[in-house]
């Protein structure tokens, strides 16, 4: 048993030593993203096509990082100011399920391609999501 | 070995970059080095109970399950059992996604399906403690169509992910 504990603290101890660098560059990067973009810079983004909104708001819900809280204020401020529903669900979805800052970690501790097509992937479904959720809320 | 040192070596030059722009940063507003800085120890305060919790359930994890396990309950084997694991542990997990990565790595090398993995990480984003909170903003039936969709499209961007990314 003895054995078993110190080999399991072994490679816990080593996957600390090589995931310590990367979240703490992933850290770096979250916090200036957070202090650097103001909230009411998103509003200004919007052109008032609803297709091309939900693409944008797709964009900067992917580039953007912080608590997932922060995005349901900001998306709620958006729809007040009247911005489609369909763009601030596409910004709220790539928020929480997009990662451009956390990329190069996603990259170095899962692999690029997975972390590539992950995002990808990840960033379309944002959009459909976006526009399944509202159709389904006209219907209720 | 070669993809160890490779892999050192981009992270020691994106080290550079963000301190590149750390230092451009202080040198144009020191106002918002200051900010930032407070928010990143702030940040780095608010993770560590997550940190501890990561760490903590990989090393019960290293030391009750063997491989053999892992891959039977989220290898390739695992069917339903493994998708219901991956959602509700998407769900169930706390803290930034970023903290998450070396579990999922550790695991991925035990035999864990890529598929699995996205969906885990896809999950991330129903939060149960802030359902509330969005349902303030944007009422309780958006809530709750939006939360099935996320689960249901969870299983979609496994799949999809597994098979244009899987490769590797």
């Amino acid at each position: 048993m003895n054995e078993k504990i110190r080999k399991s603290l072994e490679k816990t101890g080593n996957a600390f030593k090589q995931s310590m660098p990367v979240l703490l560059l992933v850290l770096l990067l979250v916090s200036l993203a957070g202090t650097a973009i103001p909230k009411s810079f998103y509003s200004l983004l919007f052109t008032g096509n609803i297709f091309i909104d939900s693409m944008i708001g797709a964009f900067f819900g992917s580039i953007a990082a912080g608590n997932p809280l922060t995005s349901y204020i900001i998306g709620g401020e958006l729809v007040r100011q009247g911005i489609s529903l369909i763009a601030v669900t596409s910004f709220i979805v790539a928020w929480t399920t997009v990662g451009i800052i956390q990329l190069p970690a996603e990259i170095l501790m899962l692999g690029k391609r997975f972390a590539l097509a992950r995002n990808i992937v990840s960033f379309f479904l944002a959009v459909i999501i976006a526009v399944l959720t509202v159709l389904t809320l006209g219907m209720i | 070995m070669i993809k160890k040192i490779l892999r050192i070596g981009i992270l020691r030059l994106l080290f550079l970059l963000v301190l590149a722009l750390y230092m451009a940063v202080w040198l144009s507003s020191p106002a918002l080095l200051q900010g930032t800085l407070t928010m990143f120890f702030r940040i780095l305060w608010s993770i560590l109970p997550v940190l501890f919790l990561v760490f903590g359930i990989m090393f019960i994890s290293n030391l009750l399950f063997e491989p053999k396990a892992i891959s039977r309950y989220l290898g390739k084997g695992s069917g339903i059992r493994g998708w219901l694991l991956a959602t509700a542990g998407g769900i169930l997990s706390t803290g930034p996604i970023y903290m998450w990565y070396p579990l999922l790595s550790d695991l991925k090398s035990s035999g864990m399906k890529k598929s699995l993995i996205a969906a885990f990480l896809y999950n991330r984003a129903v939060k149960i403690p802030m359902l509330p909170v969005m349902m303030y903003y944007f009422g309780w039936e958006f809530t709750i169509i939006l939360t099935i969709y996320m689960i249901i499209f969870s299983v979609i961007n496994g799949i999809v992910v597994e098979k244009i990314g899987g490769g590797e």
